[in-house]
């Protein structure tokens, strides 16, 4: 562990003398989040850029999801539990917060377990979870499905939505329209799968890889071993979060992941349908899968909101201020996108500490002097 | 996507473990980490423990927390009393 | 409004509580007073200097570590009071109770209220009781009206601070929101945490004594914490506020939490908490007074007003970033993801 000052230092001794802007997508949400919460990202020296990826689970999901979710509240009378991040996100018609208030079953719930714990106390009503996330949530999912099965709790559905995260990032580098010289990989994800997930980017695209801790020290740190490696002509995967991430994952999690889901093709927010990008219910746990146990919802055509650049501010294209809707007709109290609603969403980030109305990248590196 | 952080296992029971974090305490599962015990740190992502950690590997984390609040000695501000009222 | 329906973040604190104020109640209503929009209103009556205010309470649960709707019923209202620099002299009781709820559940609550009026010093002057259908209502609801006596020569306005003024906060950040959370279903875990609500008068009064022109804004961090509070000082008055991370007081516990549930200790609600803008002279000796008091033990300056960013609440980060803080929108939602 070095102090985040000295990785400072290190970072603004490697971009001296930089010909060309160094441009790093962090592709955690979480990473997002504590750039911007820390100060940090406002620290890095101008030649440096950081562009958001599309690892922000609630942001990636397609507004049918939502769809779904509020037609099994209204129309099967189901407890909708979800984490608290999804309440917000618009439907085509509503969010789950708006269907809510018309009379809709919506919990928030702080664990999948905790889901379980209240179809057991509410037998006469369907509880769906929404399974929303990557690889660091889907184990528990996977772990509470098991327990339903086993304490044979048959009003226990999973709504499953998880996606995996090498997929989505090998999509963006095929597509190419973003030139990426580094990737900050996420750190809880390489818990459970290994960081050894991530090798195929400098081996085949030549790019190099960091995978980083949450704190400011962690990601100061992992800038810096980015920008080591380009000024050493190197694209190689490292590790900066060594205190808990190995090449390989973690044996147990992955078992359920295993046992329970397999790969399937789903769609994107943004990226469209990525083939193997997505985790579906095996079929000998279809008793659980809310998918299979509700067809025929009658559901809104998905209605992506007009003007929005989420899908762009995804993939790196663009940064949120450079959308039409940011800060005029979309903001936290009336999200358009769903980037603008997770508080790990790039919008949400940049509207929330990201600066004032113009100028924001300058007046972000130094409000006081922005006025 | 994925908030998770270091949380000291008080008791095990099974695949429930009760986990302290700076004074407060919740119960967990541990099924990811069948040979955590009492007195491990384990890293916690939605109710679930997904990792275990050494007690130098939290107190590098927590080193990390306390620079991030300005706070690298570990100087708690305020005092850490309870009120009478 | 654009929504046509209620939300719960419409009850907030937040950006969507001040557009249903600002959009549909307020326009009606518009009177001189009314426009103050202040946490209690200014009203002269035959010279008699006052100050009226009115608060309803939903709390979920109704009981929490270290008190119960009752506590919070009073102080609520009290602190209101208080913080308009006046010193709170009657309250009256409103009451909504759901069929079937438990007349020993409600005895407790009217002892809290109880026991949070005599140490306020208030007294309860007069009581209303209406009953709703079983389903209908949350167990009990309180609403709860005060009037209080302003002291002489003395303003507390949010729109009075001035650039250069010091930022005091009388202790601890979010111990109260992180305790109601703590037993709220679904989340549940276990603390010593209790919550700080506690009538204020006495903390501020010798302040606003012996100090009437120099305190320039008192304010308590309830619904929205430190950040919401702030806010509005930094809109109303049109200057900045410049805040150091590293002087803002926050128990390990309540950290902890906000760690665990996503949540910003800085937009978690306090009960007993004043925020104190004053002159940078009196600084220190308002501090000092603070700190004689019990409630005020771990008052600490947390900032600066200044003129170079109208308009802006900045936070000076542990690692000397900067981050800019916006009102929360609504009701703050633990998050995992």
């Amino acid at each position: 562990m070095i102090p985040v000052r000295e990785a400072l230092e290190q970072i603004r001794a490697a971009t001296v003398g930089l010909t060309e802007r160094a441009q790093f997508m962090e592709v955690c949400g979480t990473h997002t989040a504590a750039f911007f919460r820390s100060g940090l990202r406002g620290l890095l020296p101008l030649n440096v850029r950081l562009l958001s990826g599309p690892g922000c689970p609630v942001c990636v999901t397609p507004v049918g999801f939502v769809d779904q979710a509020v037609a099994l509240a209204q129309q099967k009378q189901a407890i909708i539990t979800t984490f608290g991040d999804m309440l917000r996100v618009p439907g085509s018609d509503v969010s789950l917060e708006q269907a809510r208030a018309t009379g809709a079953a919506v919990r928030m719930v702080y664990s999948p377990e905790d889901a379980l714990a209240l179809a057991e106390k509410t037998p006469a009503r369907e509880v769906v979870f929404l399974g929303v996330g990557f690889e660091t949530t889907a184990p528990g999912v996977a772990w509470t499905i098991k327990e339903a099965r086993r304490k044979n709790v048959r009003n226990f559905s999973v709504l499953c939505a998880h996606k995996t995260m090498p997929q989505a990032m090998r999509a963006l580098l095929v597509a190419g329209d973003v030139r990426i010289h580094g990737f900050i990989c996420p750190g809880h994800v390489s818990v459970i799968t290994g960081a050894g997930l991530f090798s195929f980017i400098p081996k085949e695209y030549k790019i190099p890889c960091v995978v980083s801790g949450f704190e400011a020290g962690d990601l100061a740190a992992a800038v810096a071993m980015l920008l080591r490696q380009r000024n050493e002509g190197r694209a190689e995967l490292e590790i900066q979060y060594r205190r808990c991430v190995y090449m390989e994952g973690s044996a147990p999690a992955l078992a359920l992941l295993d046992e329970v889901f397999e790969p399937a093709d789903v769609a994107w927010r943004g990226l469209g349908v990525i083939p193997g990008s997505g985790l579906a219910l095996r079929a000998e746990f279809a008793a659980w899968d809310a998918e299979r146990k509700f067809p025929g919802l009658t559901l809104p055509a998905p209605r992506e909101p007009a003007g929005c650049r989420c899908g762009d501010v995804l993939r790196g294209v663009c940064l949120p201020p450079d959308c039409p809707l940011f800060r005029r007709r979309c903001s936290p109290t009336t999200p358009v996108g769903s980037c603008m609603v997770s508080s790990e969403g790039a919008c949400a980030a940049w509207f929330k500490y990201g600066g004032t109305m113009d100028g924001v990248e300058d007046n972000m590196r130094n409000p006081s002097a922005g006025g | 996507m994925c908030l998770a952080i270091p949380a000291r296992i008080v008791e095990v029971d099974g695949a429930v473990a009760l986990v302290e974090l700076d004074g407060i305490r919740r119960k967990i599962n541990v099924a990811m980490v069948p040979d955590a015990v009492a007195g491990d740190y384990v890293l916690v992502h939605a109710g679930f423990a997904i990792e275990k950690w050494t007690a130098a590997q939290a107190e590098e984390t927590y080193a990390l927390l306390r620079e991030m609040q300005g706070n690298p000695d570990g100087v708690t501000p305020a005092p850490e009393t309870r009120r009478g009222a | 409004m654009s929504d046509d329906v209620i939300l719960l973040g419409h009850g907030g604190g937040g950006e969507l509580t001040r557009r249903l104020v600002a959009e549909v109640l307020a326009p009606p209503l518009a009177n001189p007073v009314l426009a103050q929009m202040d946490d209690a209103a200014e009203v002269d009556l035959d010279g008699a200097r006052l100050a009226l205010t009115t608060d309803s309470f939903v709390v979920d649960p109704l009981f929490f570590p270290g008190g119960s709707i009752g506590t919070l019923a009073v102080c609520g209202t009290v602190n209101d009071l208080a913080m308009q620099g006046a010193e709170p002299k009657y309250l009256t009781l409103g009451m909504i109770l759901e069929e079937g709820f438990p007349v020993a559940d409600l005895r407790r609550i009217v002892a809290d209220l109880a026991a949070a009026a005599k140490r306020a010093g208030v007294l309860v002057a007069a009581g209303d009781t209406k009953v709703v259908e079983r389903g209908k209502g949350g167990g009990v609801y309180l609403n709860t009206a005060g009037i209080g006596v302003r002291l002489p020569g003395v303003s507390t306005h949010v729109r009075n601070a001035q650039p250069g003024d010091a930022v005091i906060l009388s202790g601890t950040l979010g111990d109260h929101g992180i305790a109601v959370i703590s037993q709220r279903q679904g989340l549940s875990f276990e603390t010593t945490l209790e919550t700080d609500a506690a009538p204020l008068w006495e903390l501020v009064r010798p302040l606003l004594e012996r100090f009437p022109k120099d305190i320039h804004v008192l304010r308590d961090p309830t619904r929205g914490g430190l950040t919401a509070a702030l806010c509005d000082v930094t809109t109303a008055a049109g200057c900045g506020i410049r805040l150091h991370e590293k002087d803002i007081p926050i128990r390990p516990a309540v950290r902890g939490a906000c760690g665990l549930l996503g949540l910003d200790p800085l937009t978690v609600a306090n009960e007993g908490k004043a925020i104190v803008i004053c002159a940078e002279a009196v600084a220190a000796d308002v501090l000092a007074l603070l700190r004689d008091h019990p409630l005020g033990r771990d008052a600490v300056r947390i900032g600066t007003v200044t003129d170079k960013h109208p308009g802006l609440l900045i936070l000076e980060t542990g690692i000397g970033g900067e981050r800019i803080l916006l009102p929360p929108a609504g009701e703050d939602l633990p998050r995992i993801c």
